[in-house]
């Protein structure tokens, strides 16, 4: 399976989903108007990774601001993050924030309540 | 167009602003810009027209610059931006037709003033709605009103996780993320346009130290 990248945009994250190594990274802002339209490629490719996916798959999420409706779409990625964990792979879920960012820190809290994956929360010191 | 009314946003506010609503405004002398009951000294810009994802781009820009020269701190700079990102999303997604007597025709017709207070920032949108569709929001945006800080929160989780992708993406999160990131109130207002159409304030107040 090939790894899918996309470079960011200032209204759309860069996107590494490297299927060699297991490293995922999405990283940026993701404040699109129509984020399904946007994330539906990466939905859709872990979708195929989750079949046959690495012994370890590390995720990492360095947001600077997400939308609403970006926020759904990144549900549905950890959705199948923890499907693949739930089928005894490993995962872990980066979740990144800047100190003073509390806002993204109670985000990445938010999902590790929701979604049943290992998270960790790193703190970004400026 | 997207005009720029001050270049210089920091002044001297008055001791006291009121941020009332005028509500009386009767539906013969409709005017939009009609919504302060006194002088904007210290607008960043207003724009009203359009709301295309262009649009949307370039207040977002303008914003950020602003901002980049207002010494603001880093945590009032987020959740401006996040919540200007989040009222403008919510016009390009929700806003009614316009009426067809109204003088301006678009797609997407909205209107934002942002303004600098001297604890933050002060963005306001408006829009036209179907009168029929002002109970639906009202009670939501009551309901959003009515919910501690803690319990904000826990509506958003929940819409987040038992509330699947709308067509439109939102799914609905967006005045609670507005709440959320600010801690206030929503403060808003139906102007009634006529009997088919009002138009709908949302008036958002963002501090610099408010939230915890």
């Amino acid at each position: 399976m090939e790894p899918i990248f996309i470079e960011g945009t200032p209204k759309t994250p860069t996107i590494k989903f490297d299927s060699k190594t297991g490293i995922f990274e999405i990283k940026g802002r993701s404040i699109p108007e129509n984020a399904i339209e946007f994330y539906k490629p990466f939905v859709d490719w872990l979708e195929t990774y989750k079949v046959d996916p690495l012994s370890k798959t590390v995720v990492s999420i360095k947001l600077e601001y997400f939308n609403t409706s970006s926020s759904k779409c990144i549900l549905e990625l950890f959705k199948k993050l923890e499907a693949i964990h739930k089928a005894k792979n490993e995962v872990e879920i980066n979740w990144y924030y800047e100190e003073d960012d509390e806002d993204m820190l109670e985000a990445g809290e938010d999902y590790e309540a929701i979604i049943r994956v290992p998270f960790k929360m790193m703190e970004i010191t400026m | 167009m997207l005009y720029i009314t001050s270049n210089i946003f920091i002044h001297l506010l008055p001791n006291r602003i009121s941020y009332e609503i005028k509500k009386t405004e009767s539906s013969m002398s409709f005017n939009i810009e009609n919504y302060f009951s006194y002088q904007l000294k210290n607008l960043i810009f207003h724009y009203k027209g359009n709301v295309d994802s262009n649009t949307i781009s370039r207040v977002l820009d303008l914003f950020d610059e602003k901002m980049a020269v207002a010494n603001n701190s880093s945590r009032l700079r987020k959740r401006a931006y996040n919540v200007l990102v989040e009222s403008l999303q919510n016009l390009y997604h929700h806003v009614d037709k316009v009426p067809d007597d109204f003088n301006e025709q678009a797609d997407r017709f909205g209107v934002l003033w942002i303004i600098k207070t001297d604890t933050g920032y002060q963005i306001v949108t408006g829009n036209f709605i179907y009168t029929d569709n002002i109970e639906k929001l009202e009670k939501r945006i009551q309901k959003i009103n009515s919910l501690s800080r803690e319990g904000i929160r826990d509506l958003y989780k929940f819409i987040l996780s038992h509330q699947g992708l709308s067509a439109k993406g939102g799914g609905g999160l967006g005045l609670v993320d507005i709440a959320r990131k600010t801690g206030n109130k929503l403060n808003y207002s139906f102007v009634k346009y006529n009997d088919e159409y009002s138009f709908f304030y949302l008036n958002i107040l963002i501090n610099e130290e408010q939230k915890d």
